[in-house]
Parts: structure tokens; C-alpha cells; sequence
């Protein structure tokens, strides 16, 4: 298969690679990248697990190819701490339980970071909306929600 | 396996790709097309699709809307002009598939998925393939044959007038989930009597379906209880539910007219 250039940044870094034409932006980070913190799940569209921020918007990488991402601004949870400082959304979700195998929680804190992105205050059906389309099969999604309402205080509480 | 992408500057040229190519399938938002090359579709090997910016482009002027095929339902969610279309466009996927799926893309979604379709359907909308107006009734009878690898420009339908226009999704997950059956309306009244109604069905046959015996129905009746009750006496005529894992055929029987009473009745 024809091999195509890719150019984008990743968590802020310019990353340049050869892709397989139509491979998808899953395929490309996890494997020509070697950002594993984005998940292969369900790879139909209903698990969310993959999800990324691409150029401010949530998509899902399992379903985006990655030829369609050339130039764009591409976020993923492996770049949101800084060293051994955790993004707000890390500490929540790990202050309250809100992991718990951990296979969820990628795609859980990039939808987080979205919804927080567009909506520092969100309420409690902001957030079940924003995470309504990722799947979590151990926590009941109660602490999940708690922690994302938390993030968002801890944002506001820093910003004053 | 990977597969090749072609993009091309305009709808035609893609066409013309698509046309000359039985292994080529059109690539709009992803979510239909990538996802089954990922389940392991080896019927097609090529990806085509379209960078027409009119493919993303939504117009509403004189009392008319027109949405190209590209646009997504995150960007009907925000269009201010097309408000009473917000709620069918929320209830597809969660945020990410939102920012995804676009309208193009419904039109083809197979059953349980295409909830905009349904609504399209009551709004009686035309869809514009290679520059011919097509009723999106005509294009769904014909999905799977005479438009199957039909390119859909773009959508366009009268906007309904203020209030005319309803919607119901019945699912089994909490905020939203795949669709047990969905339901959409264009009712008008006039003197205390309904004046005309347009009812549309998703996932009461294999894809969206009007409801002309409903239809027929309500038309000279009050919108009240007693005068609805004919019509939800003929709810399900036409309909052949799939049984699937969200629901049996049984199960969306009985429950259609529920939540079409329930929506026919809504303010």
C-alpha cells in the first residue's frame, strides 16, 4: 500500500511520519507515533476509548484517517501532564477513584478536556452529555462525573 | 489490509472516481465507511471523497433551508437558524461522533442508526444528486438499488412553520443510546383541527419509513386524545421492526404508539 506523508502537531510537538494511505489516526499514533495513552477499543465508534482532540475538536481517532489530519492541531491525554504535574482532569479522576481499569479514562479525560475547553462551569447535564458517548464498565460513571465537576471547580478556584 | 483515500477538488470529479470503480467507496464523515473497513469489509479498497466546500455549507433563506451533505450534526447543533433541528442532531452519538457524522452520511445510515433521516423524511425533504432533485422518500425506497452509490450534494425542505415540528427518540440507555424507535412529525392545525401531518419512522422497517395510514388518520381530527386514537389504532401498519439487540420486532410494536401518543400530544 501506498505510503503518504503526515504533518501535524502532536500535544504541541510538530511530528512528521509516512502513514499507509487510509490508515486511521489510531493506527498512526499508536503505532508510527508511539503515543500508546490512545486506546484501541470497540474501533466502531461506540466506545470512545480512542478519543482525541483534533484542531479543538473531540473525534475519534478509530473512525478519523490520519491523511485527513495533515497540518492539524492533534491533543491526546499522553500530553497533559507537565513532568510529574498532572492536568486538573489526571488529578480528579485519580483523587476520586474515577479509574479504575483504566482502559476508559483516555478517552473519558479528552472528552472532559473538550466539554472543560468550550465550558470552564459546566453542569452536572453538560457533563453526562459530553461523556455520553464513552464507555466505562467499571466505575458506574458517578465518580467519573464527580471528578470532571471537581477539575472544573479546581479550574475556577486557580483562575480566581 | 490498508486502503488507498482520493480526494478530489469537487463532487463531480469524485463521482466520476466512484463510477469507475466498483471497489471505491465515498468517504464523507468516517463513521459509516471507516467502520466497516475496520470490522474487516474487504468489499471495497479505495476511499473517495470531496473537499466541495458547498458540500459543507447550510443556507436558510425565503422559508427554505439547504444543508450540504458534508455538514455535521455538531454543526446543525449550533446553527441558530435551524434550532428546531438541534434535538434530532443531539440525539445522534455522543460529542465525538457529533463532530463526525454528517447529514450526507445519515441519509445512508442503516437501521438501528439514522435518526436524521427520519426527521428529513417528515420534513419532506429533496436531496440534490447530481444537480436532480430526489424526495428523500424516493432515495430511501431506492437505498440499497437504483441510489446506492448515489452522491448526495445536499438536503433541502421548507422550513416547518414555528412549533409544527416534533421529534421523539426512544432508547434504552440514559442520556442517549442507539434508537428503539424514533419517531418525527410535521403536524399543522388550523381551527382546532389537524390541517395536514407528515409522520416518519426510524427503525420500524429497515430503514426510515413514512406513516401515510397515520397520516390519513389524524387529518380533520383534533389533536386530543379521543382524536388521536384512530391513528394510533393504525400506528404500526406498513411497519416491519427488526429485531436487534436493542429491541424485538414485538417490543417496537407495542411501544410505537406509546411514544407516538406521547409525541403527538406533546406541546
Amino acid at each position: 500500500m501506498k505510503k503518504v506523508p503526515v504533518q501535524f502537531t502532536l500535544n504541541g510537538e510538530d511530528k512528521a511520519e509516512f502513514v499507509e494511505s487510509g490508515a486511521t489516526l489510531l493506527k498512526a499514533l499508536r503505532e508510527k507515533i508511539g503515543d500508546t495513552s490512545v486506546k484501541a477499543g470497540c474501533q466502531q465508534g461506540t466506545c470512545g476509548s480512542c478519543a482525541v482532540i483534533v484542531d479543538g475538536e473531540l473525534r475519534l481517532s478509530c473512525l478519523t484517517l490520519a491523511e485527513r489530519c495533515d497540518g492539524a492541531a492533534i491533543e491526546t491525554t499522553g500530553g497533559l501532564a507537565h513532568g510529574e504535574v498532572l492536568h486538573p482532569l489526571q488529578r480528579a479522576f485519580n483523587e476520586g477513584f474515577a479509574t479504575q481499569c483504566g482502559f476508559c479514562t483516555p478517552g473519558m479525560i479528552m472528552a472532559a478536556k473538550a466539554l472543560l475547553d468550550g465550558n470552564p462551569q459546566p453542569s452536572r447535564e453538560d457533563v453526562v452529555e459530553a461523556i455520553s458517548g464513552n464507555i466505562c464498565r467499571c466505575t458506574g460513571y458517578e465518580p467519573i462525573i464527580q471528578a470532571i465537576l471537581a477539575a472544573a471547580r479546581a479550574n475556577s478556584l486557580s483562575a480566581a | 489490509m490498508g486502503l488507498g483515500l482520493k480526494t478530489f477538488p469537487t463532487l463531480a470529479a469524485a463521482g466520476e472516481a466512484l463510477a469507475a470503480s466498483a471497489t471505491a467507496r465515498y468517504l464523507g464523515g468516517g463513521t459509516l465507511v471507516v467502520r466497516s473497513a475496520n470490522e474487516g469489509d474487504v468489499r471495497f479498497d479505495t476511499y473517495v471523497t470531496a473537499s466541495e466546500q458547498a458540500l459543507t455549507d447550510i443556507t436558510v433563506a425565503d422559508g427554505r433551508a439547504t444543508i450540504g451533505a458534508g455538514v455535521t450534526m455538531a454543526r446543525i447543533v449550533r446553527e441558530p437558524a435551524l434550532g428546531f433541528l438541534a434535538p434530532v442532531a443531539k440525539a445522534v452519538g455522543g460529542a465525538a461522533i457529533r463532530n463526525m457524522a454528517t447529514v450526507g452520511g445519515n441519509l445512508f445510515a442503516p437501521v438501528p442508526y439514522g435518526d436524521f433521516a427520519v426527521a428529513l423524511l417528515a420534513l419532506d425533504a429533496n436531496l440534490d444528486i447530481d444537480g436532480q432533485p430526489v424526495a428523500a422518500s424516493t432515495f430511501l425506497a431506492g437505498r440499497d438499488t437504483t441510489h446506492a452509490r448515489a452522491l448526495v450534494r445536499s438536503v433541502s425542505f421548507a422550513l416547518p412553520v414555528d412549533g409544527t415540528f416534533k421529534f421523539a427518540k426512544a432508547s434504552r440507555i440514559r442520556p442517549k443510546g442507539v434508537s428503539v424507535v424514533t419517531i418525527a412529525a410535521v403536524v399543522e392545525e388550523r381551527a382546532g383541527t389537524i390541517s395536514s401531518a407528515r409522520i416518519a419512522y426510524g427503525c420500524m422497517a429497515d430503514r426510515p419509513i413514512r406513516a401515510p395510514a397515520v397520516e390519513m388518520a389524524l387529518v380533520g381530527k383534533a389533536r386530543t386524545a379521543e382524536g388521536i386514537a384512530a391513528a394510533l389504532a393504525v400506528a404500526t401498519e406498513g411497519t416491519t421492526p427488526p429485531t436487534d439487540a436493542i429491541a424485538s420486532a414485538w417490543y417496537r410494536s407495542e411501544v410505537l404508539p406509546v411514544h407516538l401518543k406521547r409525541l403527538l400530544l406533546s406541546a
